[in-house]
């Protein structure tokens, strides 16, 4: 029982970093990017490749990962950016979809479907990262920094911004908003986030495998933020706990012989469109800027 | 003085010409109205000198310097705002925010990566400055009570007038209103001219196409009339009013021109 | 095999392909053209359609042994299972799309891919995961013509096609329904003051969408395994086929189909793509296309009114 619950809130942790990015991309600007899964692969995987053939140490290889997913999102982005909202959906997917197929396929590097095992252990002021309250401390450790650099980065000119350009592209680019950077932007900080996330999966579950970063990661990460309500970062983070919490109820109160796993799964699309039907503001809804009071008498 | 200009300005669709060698001048410090019956190029002409569509021949000239295929965001930052002929607020976002996202690229002078790092730090400081000089731009159409509101769910004479305060937060010198007198009253009506003088006032250039002659006739210095898509006259109220080809374009050939008083 | 009827082999195999494609394109392209909304599900309508289709056929068939009976139970399973598979379209969208007509663009979509993963995990809870195989109602040895191999259940598929989209294009440009379903495309609100019932153009619009889905997916049932996420791909496919023959056309989506179907055959076949490769095909036609002319071959760009 208490196994299940430390398993919970480290893959809350991983898929909380990935809800993260969708809702810097979905929930502020708007744009339903399906390609989550995507990136957490290319993160998980630069992770698995540097260690295990290049024996770097798992704290290196963050930045690549980071850097990479970023530079791969811009490079997604750019193209399908200029489409609109459900073509850009199919296009995000193909994308992921795409990279997919070649993570399966590029044999010498991505050991195919075998994917790479026995990735080493990181190991931080010479202790051995090993035990399940480390890696939570870890992984949330990450989830804070990122949680409190995007709610920095919403509260300023570029978060008003990006809702901007969510609410009228065409008004937001006749105030001066160069719409295309703004949105590329985004997307690449979202697919950061993912790919980070994808680093500390592949630590934690200590191997890869092309079948672990399926369509239905990037719909996990979706439900997060949908859940949890666009447009604020901590309901995110909420939203991650519920549908893992979901996901790992039938284990961890021992019917998981009874209820199929499909039977998750089905409830994750039911929550999805009654949630859209029924409050598609989320549980905690949009976060709005406050700003003080008393500088409306300051300025008089 | 010419602050703006276009030559030879033509957009055409496919085989429609919806501007046909346009030559539209925009004096500096004056008002200048922009007339013609529906469908006569008007929105189109001043898309095409914003930077939302790019002509097909011709150019545009502002401030002497050829900015003719500008993106609209490049436009907005030499000093060319706009208000749109269907109200585009940004409806979720509130009152004083809509104005906030004028003043987004207001962040002073030196490298944009200095900017942007400064920005990010002295995060508070900054939005209070914008929100200040926001909420300034409120009290000039007597909207700060509403601040907090959310934008979409002001009434609409209110929204055209958030429009303009959002516009004239980017510290335009040229500032293009389409129709902004579009579903007002009279009593609406009166005070916006007021305002669009006032706005003058400020030494901004006002550029505006309008349906309601009262209005057009009372305020604008400089009046150039549309009809499908091409220029048939410019001058003073008086001059407009007295133009053959106006009178035409307005009420067809068969009327008795001595009856258009209502009209204008 | 000569080169010239090596060319024609992959041909026949291309419209078949291509073929059950445009089929499934259709209901996109169609739902597009109403309602302005990719319905995500359709695939999986497609294999909830496939399933019924199969097991229909096993209940008419019986215990009988091969004969023109199995080739009647297969057509009837065929029309049984395009009626449910309607009457499950429209359900889906009086329940799960109807009360989001008003809401934002995402809604639907979002919603869409809701029930997209409950049909499929359903499917997979009712009937399993193992992959199940269609027989074929007749004996589909190979014929021989012209040195070129066709397979009996090639011709089916292409005739069953035809006859599909002919029937459409009749129904959709002829009938009074077709009439006003292409009016409420045009427009909705003036098509409304016309005293055309949008709601029943919408509803039935589902309805004739998820009929050719479900006719799609007991053609690819003859080609393939029948199995709970075999609608995915093949969806996404069609619906890649919808845009490049231009969304919301119905033309379009016939030949975007068949126009995609000779781009797998041939592009494994001649330019030696790999086939692990081959799914990543479509994917990049969309892109190529949504870059160069996103409105697709036959459609009109739409320039937002400013």
């Amino acid at each position: 029982m208490l196994n299940f619950f430390l398993l919970i809130v480290i893959y809350a942790g991983i898929y909380a970093l990935m809800a993260l990015g969708q809702n810097m991309i979905t929930g502020y600007v708007g744009i339903l990017s399906l390609c989550q899964a995507g990136f957490f692969a290319v993160g998980s995987y630069v992770t698995a490749i540097l260690s295990v053939k290049l024996g770097w140490s798992f704290w290196a290889t963050i930045p690549v990962a980071v850097v990479l997913s970023a530079l791969l999102g811009v490079l997604i982005g750019l193209p399908t950016l200029r489409l609109k909202g459900d073509y850009l959906a199919i296009a995000t997917l193909g994308f992921a979809e795409i990279l997919r197929t070649v993570i399966n396929n590029w044999d010498s590097l991505t050991n195919g479907p075998n994917g790479i095992s026995r990735i080493p252990k990181a190991e931080i002021f010479g202790l051995t990262i090993k035990s399940k309250y480390a890696y939570i401390a870890v992984i949330w450790f990450f989830v804070l920094i990122v949680y409190l650099l995007f709610e920095r980065i919403a509260k300023s000119r570029m978060g008003r911004a990006l809702e901007a350009i969510r609410e009228d592209e065409i008004a937001a680019s006749s105030m001066g908003i160069n719409i295309t950077k703004y949105k590329v932007w985004a997307f690449a900080l979202g697919a950061a986030a993912a790919g980070l996330a994808g680093c500390l999966q592949a630590l934690y579950i200590g191997s890869v495998m092309p079948g672990t970063y399926v369509f239905m990661v990037s719909i996990m990460a979706l439900c997060m933020v949908v859940l949890g309500g666009m447009g604020n970062f901590a309901a995110v983070i909420l939203g991650a706990f519920i549908i893992q919490l979901i996901s790992y109820f039938p284990q961890m109160v021992g019917l998981s012989n009874i209820i199929p796993a499909q039977a998750r799964q089905i409830l994750f699309g039911l929550i999805l469109v009654l949630m859209m039907i029924y409050r598609p503001q989320g549980i905690l809804g949009r976060k709005e800027r406050k700003y003080r009071k008393t500088t409306k008498e300051a300025s008089k | 003085m010419i602050l703006l200009e276009t030559k030879g300005l033509t957009r055409a669709y496919g085989g429609v010409v919806a501007v046909n060698r346009v030559d539209f001048t925009v004096e500096s410090g004056l008002i200048t109205g922009l007339i013609g019956p529906n469908g006569a190029g008007k929105t189109t002409l001043f898309n095409n000198m914003t930077g939302l569509d790019v002509p097909t021949s011709g150019k545009v000239f502002y401030q002497g310097k050829d900015i003719t295929g500008y993106p609209a965001h490049k436009i907005c930052r030499l000093g060319i705002a706009r208000t749109f002929q269907n109200i585009r607020l940004f409806k979720e976002l509130s009152v004083v925010e809509n104005v906030m996202v004028g003043l987004h690229f207001k962040n002073g002078e030196g490298s944009r990566f200095a900017l942007a790092l400064k920005s990010f730090l002295r995060l508070e400081g900054e939005q209070e400055q914008m929100y200040r000089k926001a909420m300034k731009w409120l009290e000039f159409f007597h909207m700060e009570n509403m601040a907090e509101e959310k934008a979409g769910s002001l009434p609409y004479g209110y929204q055209r007038e958030l429009e303009i305060a959002r516009a004239l937060a980017t510290d335009p010198k040229i500032l293009f209103l389409d129709e902004p007198a579009a579903g007002m009253n009279p009593q609406e009506t009166e005070s916006l001219m007021q305002t669009i003088r006032r706005i003058r006032d400020l030494g901004i250039t006002v550029v505006l196409i309008e349906h309601d002659m009262k209005l057009v006739m009372n305020i604008c210095d400089n009046i150039t009339v549309l009809n499908y898509g091409q220029k048939i006259a410019q001058g003073s109220a008086s001059d407009i009013q007295k133009d053959p080809k106006v009178i035409e374009a307005y009420l067809g050939t068969d009327d008795d021109p001595s009856d258009d008083d209502e009209d204008f | 095999m000569s080169s010239i009827a090596e060319f024609f082999q992959h041909l026949v195999n291309g419209l078949t392909l291509g073929g059950i494609y445009a089929l499934i394109a259709l209901g996109y392209t169609m739902v597009y053209g109403i309602l302005k909304f990719i319905n995500f599900a359709h695939g999986d309508i497609l294999m909830v359609g496939a399933y019924l289709g199969l097991f229909i056929f096993n209940f008419l068939r019986g215990g009988s042994a091969m004969g023109p009976w199995w080739f009647v139970a297969f057509i009837l399973a065929m029309l049984a299972s395009m009626l449910i598979c309607a009457l499950l379209g429209m359900t889906i969208e009086k329940l799960a799309y109807k009360p989001l007509r008003k809401a934002t663009r995402l809604a639907p979509l979002l919603s869409a891919i809701g029930v997209s993963f409950m049909l499929s995990n359903g499917a997979a809870w009712a009937w399993g995961t193992q992959s199940r195989k269609l027989d074929y109602p007749f004996d589909n040895t190979p014929l021989n013509v012209l040195g070129i191999s066709i397979a009996p259940h090639q011709i089916l598929i292409l005739v069953v096609a035809t006859i599909m989209m002919v029937a459409l294009t009749l129904f959709v440009s002829k009938s009074r329904m077709g009439k006003a379903m292409r009016a409420t495309s045009l427009d909705q609100s003036t098509a409304k003051l016309m005293g055309i019932n949008s709601d029943q153009i919408i509803s039935l619009t589902f309805g004739i969408g998820s009929a050719l889905a479900a006719c799609g997916g007991m053609l690819i049932a003859l080609d393939v395994k029948v199995y709970a996420t075999m609608g995915t791909m093949v969806g996404l496919k069609a619906f890649v086929a919808a845009v490049v023959g231009g969304i919301g056309n119905i033309g379009g989506a016939m030949l975007g189909g068949l126009l995609l179907g000779l781009l797998e055959t041939f592009g494994i076949a001649l330019l030696g793509i790999p086939t692990s490769y081959k799914d990543a095909i479509a994917f990049a036609v969309l892109i190529i296309v949504l870059l160069v002319k996103p409105e697709g071959i036959m459609g009109k760009a739409e320039k937002e009114k400013v």
